[in-house]
């Protein structure tokens, strides 16, 4: 593969790579010395970055506050690889839809692109649009020594495996679902931090106080956005909405229940309107402290805590995803980088992805609460976690929660058409339907789209 | 029809045959209109007629193409979600029409008049018009939220119980009406100020001699001879509110719910959210006919109204 790859570089620059490897080590600990982010580790000194220098790719992120670290930090892969990178950070919708419009066409205008695993995974695995990996991670010419695959945590791992064992993004983010508490308000009351399912409901009771503009729970209620809420919740039984071999379990007696905790919640403890409700509605609600508990994604540490931006800094507690009756998990969603198949410059799209999962990066990514980085070591090394000013309370749930993690939504195809009907469903049993007869109906009209899609596959 | 070929005049140039000089410097001509028309048929008529075969289709991206022939078409009629998002369109465009030309009229006939900075508070009403929609449509996201919103506070202040506006199902529809008349009166002014400052001014004198009141000169005199101008209003309001797509999706996404899922919204879901390509071009094809029909109906109207 290496040879393959190499064979695409012109003699000019195989001359350049070889003049640069000599000088490799001296520019590497200038990197060092100018910044500690984005370089690779010293283990790397014989790896020659430059192989592909004078080479330009383009890349396709989805806008994050991730995405701005690897624009942030771009000059220095550019300086360390000779590689020039012409990205383009699309909002994240536009962006899903810009890469299965331009992989449908056959010719896409990017190398490297950010995937949304919980969203593409079963579609770009099916349509092959992306290269498999495998080849290129065994490959000591194309992989760095410091670059440690066995480093990303497993649920990260899982994520970036496809049905067929390929290996076709690497990982570079994970979002655990956790429980965001107002700790003030918790302990006016003399209210306990939840644990499970049952204790939230009270907890949201024992809160709720709308006549001093106090609501005792905020999560999604909009359709679409609204259905991880359940999914996660249905892990409390050990249960999942669609089995491994495709069959949906989504009016199960778990199921049913689960949605029956949303309903209670969203119901009779979320601010009213909550049915329209996205994650910016639920974050502006709880940050001004007017919602005591707030389930939802792990990455909105950093703008809880901006005192510009909110008025519960250093008042917030971060606790893991309550448990049901039979088990404890925390739903997981991620994103990974890789290479599209049909790029003409697949060895430094290689090298950027490499980089931009690599350890200094995601330390970046950590410093700045910018999101869930999926290595383990970065949790390990305490002395850089002594240095993050992010809270320590969020960290530990971070890590608690990597090591309970499920992927919350279906590794199925049609996922937006389930979070279409299944979120509908959910908004309307917020405003009084019947749980189990609107799962009955949601199943119904999701059961064809399912069987066509396994059909089709 | 024979006499009507009698009584034509004849043409003043007869008309070129093959081998005439003249025939070979028109089809010359033809060729500059070549580029415009291989423009047309890359840009406009190409696109719909892949647009319709592509609605034979059963296509979902990364999946085989299958013909189905009037399948999708068949599954449109008996998605009750389809027909609720046309009938919810209707409403919608009803409503975005007959608010912003109703409001849009009465501001005209106020501009018409002759007061002090007059040219400022005109200057100051289209502001709206200008303004970006997704950026309103932030706007005015803020300014309904339940709790934080500054319209519940505005109604405290009335002493007026607090609305849901768009996060509630029942007045999800008229709260997204009210960004439209919001945005779009100026519009309808600007078209009526223009008819009204167009109008002869004898027959009002008459009208004013032959001791016709305000209200009478304005029923029976000016309403009748602006109504060409606000048909022109009506028609590019109609043609609009049937297309509104950006700030319902950056408002609602359709939702609470399904509760402001217009045609536009469903057809989005289908081709770029779901990739169903085959189902989404019949969505196109069914909606192409119903604005035509919408138009062609308006615009009957239109020709009814203009002054003989």
């Amino acid at each position: 593969m290496a040879e393959q790859l190499q064979r695409r570089t012109s003699r000019r620059t195989v001359v350049k790579s070889a003049a640069a490897s000599a000088f490799a080590a001296p520019a590497f600990l200038r990197l060092k010395s100018a910044s500690a982010q984005g370089t690779p580790d010293a283990a790397d000194a014989g790896f020659n970055w430059r192989q592909f220098e004078g080479e330009t790719i383009t890349t396709l992120l989805a806008t994050s506050s991730r995405a701005d670290v690897l624009v942030e930090l771009q000059p220095q892969f550019e300086e360390l690889t000779g590689i020039t990178v012409n990205v383009d950070v699309v909002p994240e919708q536009q962006q899903r839809q810009k890469m299965v419009i331009e992989f449908t066409s056959g010719n896409p205008s990017f190398d490297v692109a950010m995937v949304s695993w919980h969203v593409q995974k079963g579609l770009f695995g099916r349509g092959q649009f992306m290269l498999d990996l495998r080849e290129l991670l065994d490959d000591p010419e194309l992989t760095a020594p410091s670059y440690d695959f066995a480093d990303f945590s497993e649920a990260a791992l899982r994520f970036a495996t496809q049905a067929d064992g390929r290996i076709d993004t690497l990982p570079f983010n994970i979002d655990y679902w956790i429980t965001y508490w107002n700790m003030e308000l918790f302990d006016q009351a003399g209210v306990a931090f939840p644990e499970t399912l049952e204790e939230t409901v009270a907890a949201a009771e024992a809160l709720h106080d709308p006549d001093n503009g106090v609501f005792g729970f905020v999560a999604r209620g909009l359709k679409n956005a609204n259905v991880p809420v359940w999914t996660s919740f249905m892990q409390g039984w050990g249960a999942k909405p669609v089995t491994d071999d495709g069959a949906l379990e989504t009016t199960t007696e778990a199921a049913v229940a689960a949605a029956g905790f949303y309903q209670t919640l969203l119901a009779n403890y979320a601010p009213p309107g909550v049915s329209g409700f996205n994650w910016n509605e639920c974050q502006t609600t709880f940050s001004q402290g007017t919602a005591a508990i707030w389930f939802d994604g792990i990455g909105f540490a950093a703008p809880l805590e901006n005192p510009d931006e909110s008025l519960v800094v250093g008042k917030v507690g971060y606790g893991l995803q309550p448990a049901g009756p039979d088990a404890r998990h925390a739903g997981t969603f991620g994103d990974g980088i890789g290479i599209t198949a049909n790029s003409a410059k697949p060895g430094p799209a290689y090298l950027y992805s490499q980089w931009a999962t690599g350890v200094e990066v995601m330390q970046r990514i950590l410093e700045l609460g910018a999101g869930a980085p999926p290595r383990n070591s970065i949790y390990a090394d305490e002395e850089f976690l002594a240095t993050v000013e992010i809270p320590q309370g969020w960290v530990e749930a971070l890590v608690a929660s990597g090591e309970i993690g499920l992927p919350s939504l279906p590794e199925i195809i049609p996922v937006t058409e389930f979070r279409d009907i299944f979120g509908i469903a959910l908004t309307n049993m917020i405003t009084g339907a019947d749980p189990a007869a609107e799962l009955e109906l949601a199943t119904q009209q999701f059961q064809p789209i399912l069987e066509q899609s396994l059909a089709g596959s | 029809m024979s006499s009507t070929a009698a009584t034509s005049p004849p043409p003043l140039t007869p008309r070129p045959r093959f081998g005439d000089r003249s025939y070979g410097r028109r089809s010359s001509y033809l060729l500059f209109v070549l580029p415009a028309l291989v423009v047309i048929v890359a840009v406009i008529i190409f696109p719909w007629i892949y647009t319709v075969f592509m609605s034979f289709h059963d296509w979902q991206v990364g999946a085989r193409r299958i013909w189905v022939g009037l399948d999708n078409y068949g599954e449109l009629l008996n998605d009750l979600r389809f027909r609720a998002a046309v009938g919810r369109t209707f409403v919608y465009t009803v409503l975005a029409v007959a608010l912003p030309v109703g409001l849009g009229t009465i501001a005209a006939i106020l501009f018409h008049q002759e007061f002090p900075f007059r040219g400022l508070f005109r200057g100051i009403f289209i502001l709206p018009m200008i303004a970006t929609p997704v950026a309103i449509a932030l706007v005015w996201t803020m300014m309904y939220h339940p709790q934080l919103g500054v319209l519940n506070y505005l109604l405290s202040l009335v002493g007026l119980p607090p609305s849901l506006w768009v996060y509630a199902p029942d007045t999800v529809i008229p709260s997204l009406v009210l960004v439209e008349t919001w945005q779009w009166t100026p519009l309808v002014m600007l078209i009526v100020l223009g008819g009204l400052a167009s109008l002869p001014v004898e027959p009002l004198e008459s009208a004013v001699v032959d001791g016709a009141g305000t209200w009478r000169i304005y029923r029976d005199i000016i309403l009748p001879m602006t109504l060409p101008f606000l048909m022109v209003a009506v028609v590019l309001r109609t043609i609009d509110s049937l297309k509104a797509f950006d700030t319902i999706f950056a408002i609602t996404q359709g939702g609470p719910g399904t509760a402001s899922e217009t045609i536009n919204i469903y057809l989005y879901l289908q081709a770029f959210s779901f990739f169903r390509i085959g189902h989404a071009s019949a969505v196109v094809v069914v909606f192409f006919v119903i604005v035509v029909a919408c138009s062609l109906a308006l615009l009957i109207v239109r020709q009814r109204t203009k002054w003989s």
